[in-house]
């Protein structure tokens, strides 16, 4: 179980005991970008690694950082606008950067404000155009309602995904990118059309808080699978107890909005 | 002049009380027949209504507040029961009111929640406000944190005479730069305690971070809290640091009464001149929790703790304030629409304290969003069973002869202090 994985390239692979490699998670804005509770889709990132044996790194990226080389997956979650205000001119300048890297295939997550920021543009109620970085074919527009609460969404991919979320932004997809689902209770997107979050290559966007990842291990998974295999050629799955995860999405799709 | 509104009112109280049922209903009749009733019968205090709000510790303040200020000699109207809105409080003045409806009272001290104060305060202007903190708690309901603390400002835009600010919390602290006609008194923190009290923004951010713009150059506080020992304070206000006995436990209780004692202060006139510092430093030292604001009961003669926990700052500060070794440990944890629908807040929480002791027993309707919390952080889990009856029995009988500690959200809390006085004697020692 020690060897180095035959893909592993210029020394990115974990020599150390019986790890598979490391995998390196960025953090994108956490300083600013990290609320109702998305922490916790890093921490679940980091632990399963472990549990399918491979060393995870936890890295931040915040304004002004230099943009770490080497990043495995990418995670960025939701913010005030405050938040949003701070990270916007800075994600511009990383705008080049993320793109290649989601043109390329990397692993990404944004939830609510980065899933925003990663479309074209956010449309703010009183006509203000914030531009995004538009690695998303997508478009947001501000409202004065909030939307609120759990959410359940049936996915191709994932199965049922389970959430909750928080917004005042109604997004419309284009058709450079797919929905992440059909929500089955909730909003979701927008108002309009019913479906949930955005999917392109490999990025996963969604409007779900809850954490998003505990409670939908077939996602996280998918992320750390897609970062093994473009930096091993291969991805060796550990066996991860996910009972609690399987009571926790029971109990969680049985209770109201 | 006699208004019908106040021996109706009083009547639906009545009833409402034999059946059991809440404070709202009897407010809600005299609300909707006679709208005036609140304004009308506060208006003649002679020391005006003083509201206290923010996120945490709302509950604790007020009643230490209350006491400070009937320790000068004060009759004070509060709403005790804690009702937290406009309709509690013309339930709980119907319950003070003569029949002719006269309040027989110098001043009223109110708590109330951010988004109920804006109302309150739109058609009672108080003459004072003791604003507390703004933390991430039921977001669900307010949207932003951002936007909570709007609510407070308009709360001390409204205010006619002192606003009460903590010096501590950037977005409590910067309200005092909207202000224009009002007195500004602060409260604050000895700077060696500032660490003890993370703030939501604090949480991820690297340290040394600058989010969000503190004050530049911090204004001096009325009342400081400079030290914290196992059953003592240290205040300092005057230019003098005093130190007192508390029955308080947590330093975040003890700060709490270094903003009820520059409320008090504001109130009753501060320096030597007014206010008798002597009994309002014996009244604080005597003041004890408020109804689960962590309690202590006694059941099968072993203590079992009662701590509320209901966002992320106050469950942090929960697991900090109280040790874990020793003790049998219980997390209680609800979802419903008073403890807040939004799971995800379980996720800011850090709960690497609890690893080496485990925690015994995990209940409530999101028994396994917790288990599969403490999950990823490596902590040891028991039982789990999302029925609380079962699971405090269980909790109890397997935990025979040692100390419990129970974490809990607030219905939570209620079910487990209803289910102890079944299944055992309940008494209640602070
Ligand atoms: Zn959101």
């Amino acid at each position: 179980m020690t060897e180095e994985s035959p893909v592993s390239r210029a020394g990115k692979g974990n020599s150390k005991g019986n790890s598979k490699g490391t995998i390196r998670i960025l953090q994108l804005y956490p300083r600013d970008m990290n609320i109702y509770g998305d922490w916790g889709n890093a921490l679940v990132l980091k632990r399963r690694l472990q549990w399918h044996g491979y060393t995870p790194e936890l890295l931040e990226y915040n304004p002004g950082d230099d943009f770490p080389a080497d990043v495995d997956i990418i995670v960025g979650g939701g913010g005030q606008d405050s938040g949003q205000l701070i990270i916007q001119e800075d994600l511009q300048l990383r705008a080049g950067t993320l793109t290649e890297l989601a043109e390329d295939g990397a692993p990404m997550l944004v939830i609510c404000g980065l899933y925003q920021l990663f479309g074209r543009f956010f449309k703010t109620r009183l006509g203000t155009v914030i531009p995004g970085i538009g690695i998303l074919d997508v478009e947001t527009q501000g409202t004065d309602e909030r939307l609120i609460g759990n959410v359940r969404v049936s996915t191709p991919e994932f199965g049922e995904v389970l959430g909750y979320e928080n917004h005042s932004g109604q997004t419309t997809l284009g058709s450079g990118v797919r929905p992440l689902g059909t929500v089955a209770k909730g909003t979701g997107n927008n108002s309009k059309d019913g479906q949930e979050g955005a999917r392109y290559k490999n990025v996963v966007a969604s409007y779900l808080h809850g954490s998003l990842l505990p409670k939908n291990p077939a996602i996280a998974d998918f992320l750390i699978r897609t970062a093994a295999e473009r930096k091993f050629g291969t991805f060796d799955p550990g066996t991860p107890d996910d009972h609690y995860a399987l009571l926790a999405r029971e109990h969680a799709a049985r209770r109201p909005r | 002049m006699l208004y019908i509104s106040v021996p109706l009112g009083k009547l639906v109280r009545r009833v409402s009380r034999l059946r059991g049922g809440g404070s709202a209903l009897p407010g809600l009749v005299v609300e909707k027949i006679d709208p005036g009733f609140m304004k009308r019968t506060l208006s003649t205090l002679p020391h005006g209504v003083a509201v206290v709000s923010g996120t945490n510790g709302k509950t604790t303040t007020t009643k230490m507040v209350v006491e400070l200020l009937e320790s000068q000699g004060l009759k004070v109207f509060t709403n005790r029961t804690g009702s937290n809105f406009t309709r509690g409080v013309a339930a709980a003045l119907l319950g003070e009111v003569d029949w002719r409806g006269r309040l027989q009272a110098d001043v009223a001290v109110l708590e109330l929640d951010e988004a109920h104060a804006v109302h309150f305060v739109n058609s009672v202007p108080p003459r004072y406000c003791l604003l507390l903190n703004v933390l991430r708690d039921q977001l669900d309901r307010f949207g932003e944190i951002d936007k909570t603390a709007q609510l407070l400002q308009h709360v001390a835009g409204k205010t006619t005479g002192t606003v009460v600010l903590n010096r501590e919390d950037p977005r409590v602290a910067r309200i005092a730069e909207t202000l224009t006609g009002q007195q500004v008194h602060y409260f604050g923190l000895d700077d060696s305690l500032l660490s003890t009290f993370p703030n939501d923004d604090d949480m991820r951010a690297a340290p040394g971070s600058p989010l969000p713009a503190a004050l530049p150059e911090k204004p001096h506080a009325d009342v400081v809290l400079r030290k914290v020992g196992p059953d003592t304070a240290d205040f300092e206000y005057d230019g003098v640091t005093v130190t007192t006995a508390m029955k308080l436990r947590g330093v975040y209780n003890i700060f709490n009464a270094a903003a009820a004692l520059a409320l008090a202060r504001s109130i009753c006139g501060s320096g030597a001149a007014t206010a008798d510092h002597g009994t309002l430093l014996t009244a604080l030292s005597q003041v004890e929790p408020a109804f689960g604001r962590g309690e202590s009961l006694v059941v099968d003669g072993q203590p079992l703790d009662l701590v509320l926990v209901k966002n992320p700052s106050g469950f942090r500060l929960g697991l900090k304030s109280f040790a874990a070794g020793g003790y049998a440990t219980m997390i209680a944890i609800n979802d419903n629409y008073a403890d807040g629908r939004d799971m995800s807040w379980l996720w800011d929480v850090e709960f690497d304290s609890l690893r080496d002791g485990g925690v015994d027993q995990l209940t409530g309707s999101r028994a396994y969003d917790m288990a599969l919390r403490l999950q990823y952080d490596n902590v040891p889990i028991g039982a789990v069973e999302p029925d609380i009856a079962p699971a405090l029995a269980a909790f109890i009988r397997e935990a025979k002869g040692k100390p419990k500690r129970v974490f809990c959200t607030y219905t939570a809390m209620l079910a487990i202090r209803r289910e102890l006085s079944k299944i055992t004697t309940v008494e209640v020692v602070s």
